[in-house]
């Protein structure tokens, strides 16, 4: 018999030890970050970078596979009880010794996990890691001339390539509106100094957006160089039509953080994507009659909220609790009780 | 469906005003959820585990009394918070909004011969939805026992003394017999139904896995403790299930309960659905420790107004609840363990025997009665 067979066996075994937990449930406990557990990762410190904005430590679990420079991490993190997930650039090396890795935070506006890890998270907090993935990367072969375009927390993917791979001619432009809202502002002057970057920081507050014409005259040789941009829609939105208008589209590569905003309303349109039904609904009627009204099988219970027997994954979009008022926007995992929840704006659920 | 309506000096108004002060409650509670309540439930799940693991330790050596006494008595304790406080609680729903896969009512299996799947049916979809109503909710009396005056008395309730006790031994089974409504279920043309054969099959999956953890595994690894191991698991499981049939009896059965006719909830209000709740539900008063080891189910009351509110806010609620019969001139009914025990078998035996009807329900004088 195969290690591989013989090991299966045991599992199995041990298995009918634990039923109805699982062994990991106990492994859990004493080692959430071992090989073979769900991928987790633990809080070891955080670094402030400027009044809003933090670089996270984790060390992630033996599970975890590497990323590659500009790539991005989807982290799930307790806020309030309330396991919430979001995705954040890493921007540590690719071949930091200490195998920890880095992600760097900037707290936006009333946004519940940025504000967590900039200003609660605590070290030695286990957080929910999934593995790197994104194709904002650098290629395998080296281009001779670099830019990169940036702006805010935009810089985060590009810190992550700036320090992994070394370019002979590597020039950035950086957009935040004042001097000390420049994340990793040191380390960039650093890399000026050593003569390993060109920088332009454009500090809107004074010197107002960054006009996309403007680049001839900051970077004259934009057009020859392989270019990585990273910021606000508004700012890609320019890029994507300049550098076509200009017939090298294929030199830009953009990254996008927030690719859909939820409208919320009162009713709208709800689709059923298993059975790709869609049916306009009020902001009254709960889900699980829409979804019945349309033939749609519904699951259902005792069509008061008490019983948990209705609740369906809502995969787009947000719902009302009718009887609490409460808006719950789709997210990955996120399971709606359809008998009290009305869909609040255009919505998708998987039925 | 007393003689004696204990709601009737109530107006339709008051009771839907009653409804929105119980809603507020709720609401308030739902708001407060957070960080604490999530590192409560946790903190239970791993104390449980711990437990378990540290008592399955012990019981390796169970061949020497002491360890014995200890590794049954920690397995007993760690068995009764599985059903209770963590599986019961998380079965309902109410840890979902941590959105925490692995405490979450869709993934949540327990160490009991019952699916979680199926027991959410007949207990969160079933009972409590229908609390109390005859021929709707069949946790009256569990399908084997006359538990109201209302209830047709068969010469088969004559042993129903017996039934509950045996039911109270094998209480696991006893429900999982329930869920799977084996009664009707077992003549010759249902029994074929491939849904049930299927519900069945899984009923029996979870008997076997259980059986053999208990009764073989763990014995086995014992060695020479393999004999003391076995009776050690079954006293374990023996115990679980007297607790836990003691407590839910408490729940809907002592003196002082009101039951509902099937014609009573037609197009019953949000409030009058509330007030069934609180005519058909008892509490058990007693220590933290007590509530605990109730699953917060001494708080039944408040669970049954509440039933995916966190256990651990019950204590809280109650406070509220309690103050609300007062000021509705309602019989919160409650009591000590050994009370509403003593109550709810008392009512096993009485209506064992037939009775004259109609019947008038008298509230006990051994309830305590708030402001009756």
């Amino acid at each position: 018999m195969t290690s591989v067979a013989l090991r299966s066996r045991a599992w199995k075994l041990l298995e009918m030890v634990t039923t109805p937990l699982l062994p990991s449930d106990y492994l859990d406990l004493v080692s959430p970050l071992r090989a073979g557990a769900d991928l987790r990762g633990r809080i070891e410190a955080v670094h402030p970078e400027t009044g809003d904005a933090a670089t996270v430590v984790i060390r992630p679990g033996r599970g975890w596979r590497g990323h590659t420079a500009g790539q991005y991490v989807r982290i799930g993190v307790d806020v309030d009880g309330v396991r919430l997930w979001r995705a954040y650039s890493l921007t540590s090396p690719t071949n930091r010794q200490d195998g920890r890795v880095t992600i760097t935070v900037k707290a936006i506006p009333d946004g519940k996990v940025s504000n967590h890890l900039v200003r609660r998270a605590k070290p030695g907090t286990l957080i929910q890691l999934d593995q790197p993935t994104g194709d904002f990367v650098l290629p395998q072969a080296k281009p001779a001339k670099v830019l990169y375009l940036t702006a805010g927390s935009g810089i985060t993917p590009v810190m992550g390539m700036l320090r992994d791979t070394e370019f002979d001619d590597a020039v950035m432009v950086h957009c935040a509106p004042r001097p000390q809202d420049v994340i990793f502002r040191n380390e960039l002057h650093d890399l000026v100094a050593d003569k390993k970057l060109r920088l332009t920081e454009v500090h809107t507050d004074t010197d107002g957006m960054l006009d996309i014409a403007r680049l001839d005259e900051l970077v004259p040789d934009w057009a020859e160089r392989e270019t990585w941009a990273c910021g606000p829609a508004g700012l890609l939105d320019a890029a994507e039509k300049h550098w076509a208008e200009h017939g090298v589209p294929e030199r830009l590569h953009t990254e996008r953080f927030r690719p859909g905003i939820v409208v919320t309303g009162d009713g709208g349109e709800v689709t059923f994507s298993a059975t790709g039904k869609s049916v306009d609904a009020d902001g009254a009627t709960p889900l699980l009659d829409v979804g019945e009204e349309a033939g749609v099988l519904m699951p259902s219970g005792c069509r008061m909220g008490i019983c948990f027997g209705c609740i369906t994954p809502l995969k787009a979009g947000a719902v009302r609790d009718l009887r609490t008022g409460e808006i719950t926007e789709a997210e990955p995992g996120v399971l709606i009780q359809t008998c009290v929840s009305a869909a609040a704006g255009p919505c998708s659920i998987e039925r | 469906m007393t003689a004696i309506d204990p709601t009737a000096h109530l107006t339709a108004e008051q009771i839907e005003e009653l409804g929105r002060e119980l809603d507020a409650i709720r609401d308030e509670v739902i708001a407060g959820r957070g960080e604490k309540d999530a590192a409560y439930i946790r903190k239970v799940i791993s104390a449980q585990r711990k437990l378990e693991l540290v008592s399955r330790g012990v019981l390796l050596f169970s061949i020497f009394p002491p360890a014995w006494l200890i590794g049954t008595a920690g397995l007993s304790v760690a068995k009764i918070m599985d059903n209770m406080e963590i599986g019961h609680n998380i079965l309902h729903g109410q840890w979902d909004w941590m959105r925490d896969p692995k405490i979450h009512s869709t993934t949540w299996e327990w160490d009991h011969v019952s699916p979680a799947d199926q027991w959410k049916h007949s207990h969160n979809e079933l009972h409590h939805t229908y609390t109390n109503v005859i021929g709707k909710d069949n946790d009256l009396g569990y399908g084997i026992m006359r538990v109201d005056e209302d209830q047709k008395w068969h010469p088969f309730h004559l042993g129903q003394p017996l039934w509950n006790f045996l039911n109270a031994c094998f209480f696991e089974y006893g429900i999982a017999a329930y869920d799977l409504e084996l009664g009707k279920n077992l003549n010759k043309r249902r029994r074929k139904n491939p849904e049930f054969r299927a519900r069945a099959k899984a009923v029996g999956r979870k008997i076997r896995k259980q059986v053999l953890k208990d009764y073989v595994i763990h014995p086995l690894l014992s060695g020479p403790s393999f004999l003391p191991t076995l009776a050690a698991t079954f006293t374990a499981n023996l115990v679980r299930n007297i607790w836990s049939h003691s407590v839910i009896m408490c729940g809907h059965f002592p003196e002082g309960v009101q039951v509902f006719e099937r014609r009573s909830i037609k197009g019953e209000t949000r409030g009058q659905w509330y007030l069934r709740q609180m005519m058909g539900s008892a509490n058990i008063s007693g220590s933290k420790a007590m509530h605990f080891m109730t699953g917060n189910l001494s708080h039944q009351i408040e669970h049954h107004l509440f039933p995916d509110l966190p256990s651990n806010r019950y204590a809280e609620v109650a406070v509220k609840v309690r103050a609300l019969f007062e000021k509705y001139e309602l019989q919160y009914v409650t009591g000590s363990l050994p009370k509403q025990v003593f109550s709810a078998w008392h009512k096993v035996f009485r209506l064992s025997l037939p009775n004259k009807k109609p019947a008038v329900t008298i509230p006990g004088r051994e309830q305590e009665l708030v402001a009756a």
